[in-house]
């Protein structure tokens, strides 16, 4: 890979993606598997920008961890609703024009992961920290979706 | 060539033992010299390195993930550390390179010599 000339990420791997899903339809088509439902998948390939997210499960919480990194802060958004957890944010061209770009690869614009939670969380005490361009939301569990030991009692 | 960087792949002994994974970078020039921003999430100022050697910009960032207690039960990131070389433009003043780390991302301010002077080559 040559370092040398400006391109878009996009322009390289458009195409590709573009001849991927066209074989993928292709496939669907031919040989009609319902039970191949990469949908959701394939509007984050389209979207540009899928920072990667990564779910941790223990007894009292369920961490999602999302790499962004470069961003500000205000420029996140969590949210929360019937047990899909979306984040959502739009990093901003922040380069003045006078700069020309010789190379580029990071991405810019929007982006919006939705993820579905396995259990119930208490909305309510929902944890988000931000540090070194990792964004670490906490879910902490509802109450009945905790694990119980249940005592056997002996007449 | 004319352009700061390129890149460079056969990379140094560290390579031969850990496998590296290539942050993003975007290459901007004006006037004064370029500015490199490299992607490196999960990266503080202590765990990351840089080192011009041969002519050669090499940034290495080894991840701090943040530790959490339980099970993985759903995976995208990569465990791999960050390293990426770059070849630099000899209008470079290898001397004045500074970097900054913000919330994961590298920028590095390449200036150009004031005077990119002409060199005597001696003949051996």
């Amino acid at each position: 890979m040559s370092l040398i000339r400006y391109q878009t990420p996009c322009s390289v791997m458009w195409p590709s993606l573009n001849r991927w899903a066209n074989l993928r339809d292709d496939l669907d088509t031919l040989l009609d598997l319902p039970f191949w439902n990469g949908s959701s998948r394939q509007s984050q390939l389209f979207s540009g920008w899928t920072p990667a997210l990564d779910l941790y499960q223990n007894n009292d919480n369920i961490v999602a961890i999302v790499e962004l990194p470069g961003m500000r802060k205000e420029d996140i958004e969590i949210s929360l609703q019937d047990g899909t957890l979306t984040i959502s944010g739009e990093r901003k061209e922040e380069q003045s024009k006078e700069n020309g770009a010789t190379r580029t690869e990071r991405f810019t614009g929007k982006f919006c992961r939705s993820i579905t939670l396995p259990t119930r969380v208490d909305a309510n005490k929902v944890n988000a920290t931000y540090k070194d361009g990792m964004l670490t939301v906490t879910l902490p569990k509802a109450e009945e979706a905790k694990p119980k030991q249940i005592q056997i009692n002996l007449n | 060539m004319n352009t700061l960087v390129r890149e460079n792949h056969t990379g140094g002994e560290r390579q031969a033992t850990e496998q590296f994974t290539a942050p993003a970078a975007t290459v901007l020039e004006n006037a004064d010299g370029y500015t490199l921003e490299v992607e490196m999430p999960g990266v503080n100022k202590e765990n990351l390195e840089m080192w011009v050697e041969n002519n050669e910009l090499t940034i290495l960032g080894r991840r701090a993930l943040p530790s959490v207690e339980g099970a993985l039960i759903h995976r995208e990131s990569r465990s791999e550390n960050f390293q990426r070389s770059f070849e630099l433009d000899p209008s470079i003043d290898a001397g004045r390179i500074s970097a900054k780390i913000e919330q994961g991302v590298v920028t590095l301010t390449l200036p150009k010599a004031e005077q990119v002077k002409p060199r005597k080559i001696a003949v051996s």
